[in-house]
């Protein structure tokens, strides 16, 4: 008899959210497929139109810009950047992983805690650089 | 599906019934990203303003058209990839997983399309 005759039809495929006792890197890999939809959704739309109002001219590119400069616009602008950088920050934490390293307990606490922070660190940084210039 | 080995009795048996080479080009498209959105975000940093002429300038030149032609590709593929995982991990209905397939599709050929027309068209000179 093999394995899969022996198991409970009723049993999900796998144990669900509420089973696990929380961690950082779970909040890391949730936020992770967030950002990377959310920015597909929104970011990408935004990019479409910010290219093809140039493209347009002066006048579409003038209605792009009073959309996206107006407080809305920006808030939805450093939202995407935050995702970008929180979606890049945890990204490459991934990379590191399907190499195979980064598995240690304590190692791979100490990198899902970080990449978040630094991803918040960066659109401020990236957002300092273009407020103050 | 064999019911043999272990690997057999497990192949195929995940949301998306197949799996590395998505796997493999969602890494590669990450990579890619990395490259071409560094370009943009630095682009972005040094630009004087974000006014029509001068973005028009700068998208114009063809160093910056070919990289947000890039940018395009390897983005669009890269997150056509992720929703697809997305649908395939939430949506468990076969007919509505194929016409949400078939719509994503078309929203990221012909978005990816209208992007690249539109710097193609500024960087061989048509501002409109």
């Amino acid at each position: 008899m093999s394995q899969r005759d022996q198991q409970n039809p009723a049993r999900p495929l796998s144990p669900h959210l509420q089973i696990w006792r929380w961690g950082p890197h779970m909040l890391v890999s949730i936020l992770h497929r967030a950002t990377g939809d959310g920015m597909a959704l929104v970011g990408l739309p935004i990019l479409v139109w910010w290219l093809a109002a140039a493209a347009s001219g002066p006048g579409s590119y003038a209605t792009f810009q009073a959309v996206m400069g107006s407080p809305l616009g920006l808030l939805v602008l450093v939202g995407v950047s935050w995702a970008f950088f929180n979606h890049m920050t945890s990204g490459l934490r991934h990379l590191v992983l399907d190499i195979g390293a980064g598995y240690e307990l304590d190692t791979n606490r100490r990198w899902a805690t970080a990449s978040p922070i630094i991803g918040i660190l960066l659109t401020a940084a990236f957002w300092a650089v273009i407020l103050l210039k | 599906m064999g019911n043999g080995t272990p690997i057999g009795r497990v192949r195929g048996l995940g949301t998306a019934h197949e799996g590395a080479h998505h796997w493999i080009v969602h890494r590669m498209t990450a990579i890619g990203n990395l490259v071409v959105m560094s370009y943009l975000l630095v682009s972005l940093a040094l630009l004087g303003d974000y006014g029509h002429a001068s973005v028009v300038e700068w998208l114009s030149s063809p160093l910056a058209a070919t990289a947000i032609i890039l940018l395009v590709i390897s983005v669009f593929w890269h997150a056509r990839m992720g929703l697809q995982v997305l649908v395939e991990d939430y949506l468990h209905e076969p007919g509505t997983k194929l016409a949400i397939l078939a719509a994503l599709n078309l929203a990221i050929i012909g978005g990816g399309a209208f992007a690249i027309f539109s710097v193609a068209t500024l960087a061989f000179g048509r501002t409109a």
